[in-house]
């Protein structure tokens, strides 16, 4: 009996009115956990009730509190006839288990009814006493902390990854019972509500249990899904990432690097600012420690960075020479083509000699973004997709139950978790033995997926290959690939004196960085660019090029990935947003039929959405893709997939050639003249989009022979690689014969579609950039402007004959209009970037395509950007300063008598830019930043003077005068709109997808919000047909999110995301149903003006730049 | 081929005002969609039409889902659907609320009855604003009557509470309450000329000098009503009139304070006891609510026309009344002098409001 759980009902209001005779409501409330249900008292005759109960105490379970949520029903009594329902609230008290998350729920609940959507707020008070359970064999496991966030939480930091969790539930859905022929919508809906809450609490107290075993207190990339299979039931899965984390205290404040916003993360060394996990596994260390400590790295890796600097701006021209010239058999998509092709039969070959593995010995991981020196070499993105026929359950049994409590899985239709277990296993094994292909023996950036059309369901997995440091994760995480004696060296350099852990981490010497597998160590700005794999043994045909950043390993002419861009890669302009769109025609069939077409279809969508990408990445002139997400969805007589990604230009890569067009049937004049037409639109649009992207590699220069700085370490293939590439051309030259060139050969109409459409690509307008990462490559100065929001589209092709090419340019426009709209709705902020861009496709019905994007606005300022831009002319200037300070080799002087370099400190983030940070101080950077900080504020009160005089003026005029005012309308909104939330009675709520909140600092994780909603109306019309309907569904979601994370105690949701947005409708029964489910992290955030207002150590001053209102 | 569903949804309300102002001004969503292209929207931001149908519709959407909380404006800042900063919420309550003077004009003092609804497709009409425009504002109308017919204390202040509105459009609201409540003839063709803000300015005048709540600034008091024992006692001054010496006295006192400072003082001399009995007169009358509901149209017909066909200036006017009003207290006989105050100061900056053209 180890918790009490207490319940308090305080008041109601704005209730609906359920009398109409008297116009008012007699409500009461029943509060259930469990089988224990308690009431309060009627309080009749009002719509704003204040009952103000007593504590109802329920007596349970810790296992139970985990897997239950608390049921609030709102009803009004009535004499004669049934009480009616009003709505319910189901409370998560999930976050109230562990110890350091909130303490109390207690706040206004919007009232839901699935008919109905909100019917007033309800004020209830949560809390549970918790007795320490110290049973080995326990069932629960409380207190182990969930987050959805990719990375590792800000305030926390990781003492150890431990790897790969996952699980899985399943049970009948029940909206397929047979009782649902008898039964309401509406009891139908919320057997549903229930069963998945109950189902993802299981399944969360599961996965925690297994995260105790493996040691750990914290599971990050928490992802939970929804399968709704139909008739075959229900699957809830969640995969993760085992992690013991260990909290920073607030006192030390200035040293909690993560928590910073990433625009300081970017801006600052990363070594002085992070606590480096590598120290912190080397025991407790106090703040102190951190700084003192965060010399030496620094020290030794500024050098290494800037030096690598100084060959970028001494390499000869990029471009040439060996340049990747790829050509359509580009290195990752190779990969891919391989995966397909050779699944079947590794499956095979998987299957028959597996032992049962436990999950443990996948070497994946769900985070997206590292701690610097965790991600040593990325190998390329690694997908695996199967097709599978749900097969009904064969069994009566459950068919007839009606309870809601979870059957026992343990004792009966036991096989059917793990047969879906096995499919997962089968698909995790695939890409395992993918990323061993490629050289690497982790996964990072890990995600599965679904997509479920009757009977047959697509299963995906995707993440990222990758090299990383073991000195971050539990022995046995990794698989057998690397060296088990190297491993097992691990466990000593763990114990040994934290001194020496800290020279550990980035060896100086070489035999102790060849023990650890690295043969030299690379620079945190391209050392994850080098590839993993053994040049000679290359998994694939890809072209190989030295590094050109630090000129000493090998890089790939383009890297596809699916994490986030380490925040210390070094990037030349911003990024963009990319997405390949393709629709493929299937014809309907059933069963196995159908699933062999399918997955016939598969390899050539997946090609074809490579050869998309890989030509918009160079026709953008860039070379590298992040957060690579492709998504297929299946429909009754089609295939949707959708591939979208960041791409960035990695100083580190070569630069990509341009597209060259080739014709089959050169005889034909008027053709020839056709295809060099065609030739020049896209040389244009790269020299085009160069511009906008502000994509111009750093000059290369000439004399890099006879620089007058030598670096000692460089070796002579470094040099090689100079006379290698000393035979180049212009690069924008992107005329024939060019070697370096894309080729793309129209040998027949499909390719001549495939050109327009890949010029039809319409860029963002001026002063919006976009990126589905966490944040966009090449910005670093957000200001405080958020805006969160979800865009559903539901396209109907009414046309029966369709053609593939047909289908695909409706697709195109559907995505392009959608971003279009979302530009135009959000023009009010400019300049601002559209960060986390989360396109999902589905096929709800036949002739239906549903997109759906969930995303926040972000706002930026622009003019630090372009100050800084010029100051990027300094450059050079600046890097001769930075190198011969390089050479004077006292770094320690430099850190304090380095105000030369200061002024250019909050520039781009180029490797140079690390390196003037990493010598400059903190505080001597501060100076820097405070000042333009007072500057900024100061325009900003000049701002809301202006504004506050607009809205004296009389209101008639004050449209235009809001127009004519020079300042952009949104940046004045932004501003005014964080000045007095004070006075409001609702909390306000920020909400984001991202993992922080520009300018803020996240002081306390409360919990994870993981909620699931139905709604469903027979009134279809009635409410605004079925844009009306979503609209005012999706709203309530976003209340209710809201409302939960107030009543813990957050003002802020950030790793938001909406899994699940599943749409139906019957306009003839004037009917329609959705479902949805969001999830995301309540915090509290602090704006960091405010926290430096308290009493703060000396460092915060580095936050100033932040701009807070 | 089309597009079955189009939402976006922010977390903070995303709003254009001019968006707002369409929607207030009741147009179809075709309609703002063509106002604003001329408007020159997609001139500041490259898009399609189709994009800025796609934005109408859901701003159209949210506001009409946003308006049952407009309704009861508090609800507006604790409600949990929608998060409105602030000073959103006071824009979007302020823009709901506010009217058209011209349909104002045209509803004052008629009673806010379904009667009054039905006929507003006239007032569309007449006015040129759309149908759906006038009747949100005459719900507004309604609304607001409704709430504070019956509440004590000042008139202003109960509005401005309950639906937080401006001071301005608070003080704009109370005329069309108090002029709704007292059914004050304002239709007739003579009194066309006046403006809403002109019958506002005298229902203030009204409001503060002849209500209940006007003496005694308590909670007792009554905003909406006039005061009746006032109304009552105003009968006393019809002596000024009927006591012929005392008539004649007031008529030299006054010639003697104009002489020479009015150009029409012949016009006036002459004139002098037809003027005096009309104010007297008016105020003899206000007994009956039949004259009170007449007190605008009696005041144009008796004094202000008369005085227009004399070609008297506005400063004339003031002076006149100034000293019409003043002299009374050298009456040796007259003994009302609280009640001729009280009287005359509210008659004096009506006429002169609303003596113009």
């Amino acid at each position: 009996m180890p918790g009490k759980l207490k319940a308090k009902i305080v008041a109601g209001r704005h209730l609906p009115v359920m009398d109409r005779a008297s116009d008012l409501t007699d409500a009461f409330v029943e509060v259930k956990f469990g089988n224990t249900t308690f009431k309060t008292d009627v309080y009749p005759k009002s719509l704003n009730p204040q009952w103000n109960s007593e504590w109802f105490k329920f007596e349970v379970d810790d296992e139970d509190l985990q897997d239950e949520p608390l049921q609030i029903t709102v009803l009004d009594h009535d004499t004669y006839s049934a009480n009616d329902a009003i709505g319910k609230v189901y409370i998560d008290i999930d976050p109230l288990l562990s110890s350091e998350a909130a303490t109390v729920i207690s706040g206004w609940f919007p009232i839901y009814d699935t008919i109905h959507g909100i019917r007033g707020e309800i004020n209830v008070l949560v809390k549970v006493d918790l007795f320490n359970d110290l049973n080995r064999f326990r069932q629960s496991s409380c207190g182990v902390k969930f987050f959805c966030t990719t990375s590792i939480p800000r305030c926390y930091r990781a003492a150890m990854v431990h790897g790969f969790v996952e699980e899985l539930v399943v049970n009948e859905d029940p909206e397929y019972q047979w009782i649902d022929r008898i039964r309401t919508p509406r009891a139908s809906n919320e057997a549903r509500q229930r069963l998945i809450s109950l189902m993802s609490g299981e399944l969360q107290r599961k996965i925690g249990l297994k995260v105790l075993e493996m040691g750990g207190n914290a599971v990050v990339g928490y992802l939970q899904c929804f399968d709704l299979e139909g008739e075959s039931g229900l699957v809830v899965r969640a995969i993760g990432t085992a992690c013991t984390l260990e909290k920073l205290s607030n006192s030390s404040a200035a040293a909690p690097p993560a928590c910073n916003s990433p625009s300081k993360d970017i801006k600052e060394p990363p070594f002085s600012e992070d606590p480096n996990p590598n120290t912190h596994s080397s025991g407790p260390s106090t703040p102190l420690k951190t700084q003192t400590y965060s010399f030496s790295p620094s020290k030794s890796y500024s050098r290494q960075s800037s030096s690598s600097d100084t060959d970028l701006s001494l390499t000869p021209k990029t471009g040439m020479g060996s340049g990747g010239s790829a050509g359509k058999e580009g290195g990752p998509l190779k990969t891919l083509l391989r995966q397909q092709t050779q699944s079947a039969l590794e499956q095979r070959g998987a299957s028959s000699s597996r032992i049962f593995v436990r999950t443990r010995e996948f070497p994946f991981f769900t985070l997206t973004s590292f701690p610097p020196g965790f991600l040593i070499h990325v190998g390329g993105v690694v997908s695996a997709r199967s097709v599978k026929l749900l097969d009904r359950i064969h069994n009566p049994a459950l068919g007839n139950t009606r309870s809601y409590k979870l059957l026992d899985w343990n004792s009966f239709a036991a096989d059917e978790p793990e047969t879906r277990d096995a499919w997962w296993e089968e698909i995790r094994q695939e890409i395992k033995s993918h990323a061993r292909a490629l050289g690497c023996h982790a996964v990072v950036g890990y995600s599965e997926s679904t997509s479920i059309c009757e009977e047959v369901c697509i299963l995906s997995a995707s993440g990222t290959a990758a090299v990383l440091h073991p000195k971050f994760m539990q022995e046995g995480c990794l698989d057998g690939y690397s060296d088990p004696s190297r491993l097992s060296r691990q466990p000593a350099t763990f114990s040994a004196g934290s001194e020496k852990g800290e020279f550990d981490i980035f060896p100086q010497s070489k035999d102790s960085s060849a023990a650890l597998g690295l043969e030299e160590p690379s620079p945190p700005s391209c050392g994850f660019c080098h590839i993993p794999y053994d040049e000679l043994n290359i998994p694939f045909p890809a072209h190989l090029t030295y590094c050109y950043h630090c000129r000493r390993q090998k890089v790939p002419d383009v890297l596809f990935t699916t994490i986030d861009m380490p925040a210390e890669a070094a990037v030349t302009g911003k990024g963009c947003l990319i997405q390949a769109r393709l629709c493929r025609l299937k014809k309907k069939a059933q069963g196995e039929v159908n699933a062999t077409a399918i997955s016939n279809l598969l390899p050539f969508m997946e090609y074809e959405l490579h050869t998309q990408l890989m030509n918009k990445l160079k026709l953008r002139g860039m070379n590298a893709l992040f957060g690579l997400r492709i998504q297929i969805s299946v429909g009754e007589n089609m295939l949707v997939g959708l591939a979208s990604a960041t791409a960035v230009y990695l100083t580190a890569l070569p630069t990509p050639g341009g597209i060259q067009i080739a014709g089959k049937t050169p005889s034909d004049i008027t053709y020839e003249q056709h295809i060099s037409n065609m030739q020049k639109k896209i040389n244009d649009t790269i020299a085009k989009n160069k511009e906008l992207y502000e994509v111009n590699p750093p000059e290369v220069i000439e004399e890099v022979i006879g620089s007058p700085i030598p670096e000692p370490r460089q070796r002579s293939r470094l040099f090689r690689s100079h006379s290698e590439s000393s035979d180049e051309v212009s690069e924008l030259d992107l005329s024939h014969g060019k070697k370096d060139a894309f080729v793309l050969e129209i040998d027949d109409t499909d390719a001549v579609e495939d050109i327009h459409s890949l010029l039809t690509d319409t860029p963002a307008p001026a002063g919006f950039y976009s990126c589905n990462t966490e944040i966009m490559p090449g910005i670093y100065n957000w200001t405080s402007g958020l805006q969160m929001f979800t865009s559903v589209r539901v396209f109907r092709l009414s046309n029966a004959n369709l053609t593939n090419q047909g289908l695909n340019k409706i697709f195109n426009d559907l995505c392009e209009n959608l971003l279009k709209s979302l530009y135009f709705k959000l023009r009010s902020m400019i300049p601002c970037c559209l960060c986390h861009l989360n396109f999902t496709v589905a096929v709800p019905e036949d002739e239906l395509i549903q997109v759906a994007v969930t995303a926040v606005a972000m706002t930026f300022d622009k003019d630090q950007a372009q100050e800084n831009w010029k100051l990027g002319a300094d450059k050079t200037h600046m890097k001769a300063i930075v190198e011969n300070e390089e050479q004077l080799q006292f770094p320690l002087e430099l850190c304090t008598e380095s105000p030369s370099t200061n002024p250019f400190s909050p520039c781009r983030g180029t490797g140079l830019q690390e390196s003037a940070n990493a010598h400059a101080t903190p505080r001597a950077a501060s100076v820097d930043y405070s000042s333009f900080a007072d500057r900024w504020s100061s325009w900003i009160e000049l701002i809301r003077l202006k504004a506050q005089t607009i809205r004296r003026g009389s209101i008639k005029t004050t449209s235009s005068l809001e127009k004519a005012s020079p300042l952009p309308e949104g940046r004045s909104r932004s501003l005014r709109s964080t000045r007095s939330y004070a006075g409001s009675t609702v909390a306000v709520v920020k909400m984001t997808p991202l993992s922080f909140i520009p300018g803020t600092r996240i002081i306390k994780y409360l919990g994870i919000i993981n909620m699931f909603f139905i709604r469903e109306t027979t009134s279809l019309r009635e409410e605004g047909g079925v844009s009306g309907f979503l609209h005012a569904f999706i709203a309530e979601v976003f209340a209710m999110v809201r409302a939960h994370v107030a009543a813990l105690g957050g003002n802020a949701v950030v790793s938001y995301s909406m899994k699940e947005c599943v749409f139906m409708e019957n306009p003839n029964k004037n009917q329609a149903q959705c479902l949805i489910n969001v999830s995301g992290d309540a915090v509290i955030f602090m704006r960091e003006s405010e926290l430096e207002a308290t009493p703060a150590p000396p460092q915060t001053s580095c936050s100033g730049g932040e701009v807070t209102t | 081929m089309s597009m079955e569903l189009d939402v976006f949804v922010g977390n903070t309300m995303l709003l254009d005002e001019e968006v707002y102002k369409l929607w207030l001004d009741g147009y179809t969503v075709g309609d703002a969609v063509r106002l604003r292209l001329e408007g020159g929207v997609l001139q500041e931001c490259e898009a399609s039409e189709e994009v800025l149908h796609s934005d109408t519709m859901d701003q159209f959407r949210t506001f009409q889902m946003c308006e049952r909380f407009l309704h009861c404006p508090s609800k507006l800042a604790n409600q949990l659907l929608f998060q409105i900063p602030p000073h959103r919420q006071a824009m979007l309550i302020e823009r709901y609320y506010m009217f058209d003077s011209g349909f104002a004009r045209e509803l004052l003092g008629k009673k806010l009855s379904k009667g009054t609804k039905k006929d507003l497709d006239d007032v569309s009409a007449k006015t040129g604003i759309t149908l759906k425009s006038c009747r949100r504002q005459f719900d507004n109308f309604k609304r607001v009557f409704k709430a504070v017919e019956e509440l004590k204390g000042p008139l202003v202040e109960n509005i401005q509470h309950h639906f937080l509105l401006s001071d301005r459009l608070a003080r704009d609201y109370a005329a069309v309450v108090f002029f709704a409540n007292s059914r004050f003839e304002t239709g007739k063709r003579k009194l066309q000329y006046l403006s809403f803000q002109d019958f506002a300015f005298c229902a203030r005048q009204l409001i503060s000098y002849w209500t209940v709540g006007s003496v005694d600034s308590m909670l007792e008091g009554m905003d909406v009503d006039l005061e009746k024992e006032f109304l009552h006692d105003l009968k006393d001054l019809k002596i000024l009139i009927t006591d012929k010496d005392m008539l004649d006295q007031h008529k030299s006192l006054v010639c003697a304070a104009l002489r020479g400072k009015i150009k029409v003082f012949n016009e006036m001399e002459g004139n002098f006891k037809n003027l005096s009995r009309a104010l007297v007169n008016i105020a003899v009358k206000l007994t009956h609510t039949k004259d009170v509901r007449d007190l605008f149209i009696d005041l144009v017909e008796k004094f202000i026309e008369p005085c227009r066909s004399d070609r008297w200036a506005v400063g004339d006017i003031r002076l006149f009344l100034t000293h019409y009003t003043s002299t009374a207290h050298k009456l040796d006989t007259f003994r009302h002098l609280v009640i001729w105050d009280r009287y005359m100061g509210v008659v004096k900056s009506c006429i002169l409001k609303m003596y113009h053209d």
